[in-house]
């Protein structure tokens, strides 16, 4: 009972900053009317100073309150943004679910029904299928919870140094078979091998793996992708360049944002989840560096990025 | 033997259904996004087609508005299979002159066979 009147930790439990929190802006507020209002009467009835003093008192007093005000309608605005986004969010992703979930019914449907006509070479059909359908709704779950656990603040990245050419040249030779069943070149192109950077060596791999996995995946039917690795200044960039169906103009701001997938993403081949992007800028901002890219609609897409040198 | 244009992207729907439908002794046509099934259905003039209405490349309601725009296309019975249950939705295409609409979770493959069929014979009287 008296923990809910402390706004304090009620702010905390809604997980927004105490300046930002409407409990805690009215508690401030109502100490300086009262406050305000005590200093305002004994200056009055003890007659102190002259009345434009008084006056330009209870001024200042309302501009502040005023401003206050301000700031309190404000972040009311803010929680019902969230409010809104949370729903959508929820929306999205019962869809996103939804999409294997039926993949899955369907397939278990048909291996129920005529079981005598069918072959064992098309049952596998339908077990790889549900395989892969399984597979795509644990990677979304996963995903989820990187982006819930990075939005919670709770995310621990550890800081470790990290050679990133090491990494890249790991990740083009897991990428090769891949590559070449696609008919895709792979190369890379590096010119230090000493580049290192401080940062969670998992995650960043993860990150590294999403860029080269995109370009892959967006060089439909053949083409070339290369990885870069080098120093400018003082920062490792890691460019991911391919020849793809790249993204068009009017999607390319929404690249980011949280479940967008661009309309040129050719379901079909790319089963994502729209979350790869998003979570690879919140790591490599989390981790100290910058995320960019830049694509022309069927020519292609670079996406890089870049962190301190250590 | 009767031809169905399945308009869909998820290539698992394609399969089970595909498979569904030429078992029952029908003639599948298969459409991966919109713009295609919009032009196979001009060009082959299936006796009925099933549409989803998320698709890439054309949304789902825009193929349909085409198709019952074009006088080639705009008898064909079609049938929308899709996972969006938003009433608004229902009430637009049923208005634009679908035959059903059946939302892809609360269906068996068989159901949406005898649907079909539904359809076609209700066409053919």
């Amino acid at each position: 009972m008296l923990d809910s009147l402390n706004p304090v930790s009620s702010c905390k439990k809604y997980g927004v900053s105490l300046w930002q929190c409407p409990q805690f802006l009215f508690l401030v507020m109502g100490i300086v009317i009262i406050i305000a209002i005590i200093v305002t009467y004994f200056l009055t009835t003890l007659r102190v100073g002259d009345p434009s003093i008084v006056s330009l008192l209870v001024l200042g007093v309302g501009a502040f309150l005023l401003i206050m005000n301000f700031i309190i309608t404000n972040s009311f605005e803010r929680m019902a943004e969230a409010s809104k986004l949370k729903s959508e969010f929820i929306h999205i992703v019962s869809h996103q679910l939804r999409a294997p979930l039926t993949n899955i019914k369907f397939s278990l449907d048909f291996l129920n029904s005529a079981k005598m006509t069918q072959t064992k070479e098309q049952q596998q059909e339908y077990y790889d299928i549900l395989k892969e359908n399984s597979d795509r709704m644990n990677d979304l779950i996963d995903n989820l919870l990187t982006v819930a656990k990075i939005e919670s603040g709770s995310f621990p990245l550890s800081k470790s140094e990290v050679f990133i050419e090491n990494i890249a040249q790991k990740l083009i030779q897991k990428f090769k078979p891949f590559a070449t069943a696609s008919n895709i070149k792979l190369m890379i192109f590096s010119a230090d091998h000493s580049l290192k950077v401080l940062a969670d060596p998992l995650w960043i791999e993860q990150v590294m793996e999403n860029l080269l996995d995109n370009a892959i995946k967006y060089t439909k039917g053949g083409g070339e992708v290369s990885v870069k690795v080098y120093q400018k200044k003082k920062k490792v960039f890691y460019e991911v360049h391919d020849n793809g169906v790249g993204v068009p103009k009017k999607d390319q701001k929404f690249v980011f944002q949280k479940f967008f997938r661009s309309n040129n993403s050719f379901k079909k081949q790319t089963g994502g989840t729209g979350l790869g992007l998003h979570i690879a800028k919140r790591i490599v901002e989390k981790t100290g560096g910058e995320v960019g890219f830049f694509s022309k609609e069927n020519r292609g897409s670079t996406f890089w990025f870049s962190l301190p040198i250590k | 033997m009767k031809k169905i244009l399945l308009i869909e992207d998820e290539g698992a729907l394609q399969k089970s259904l595909g498979d569904t439908f030429r078992g029952a002794g029908f003639e599948v046509l298969s459409a991966l996004d919109g713009e295609a099934g919009e032009r196979l259905a001009k060009k082959e003039k299936p006796d009925l087609i099933i549409l989803d209405l998320v698709l890439p490349q054309k949304d789902g309601l825009d193929v349909f508005q085409a198709l019952k725009d074009d006088p080639i296309t705009k008898d064909i019975p079609v049938v929308i299979l899709t996972n969006l249950e938003r009433i608004e939705h229902v009430e637009k295409v049923l208005e634009m002159g679908a035959k059903t609409y059946l939302v892809k979770s609360n269906y068996t493959l068989k159901e949406i066979l005898e649907k079909v069929n539904q359809v076609l014979s209700s066409q053919s009287q």
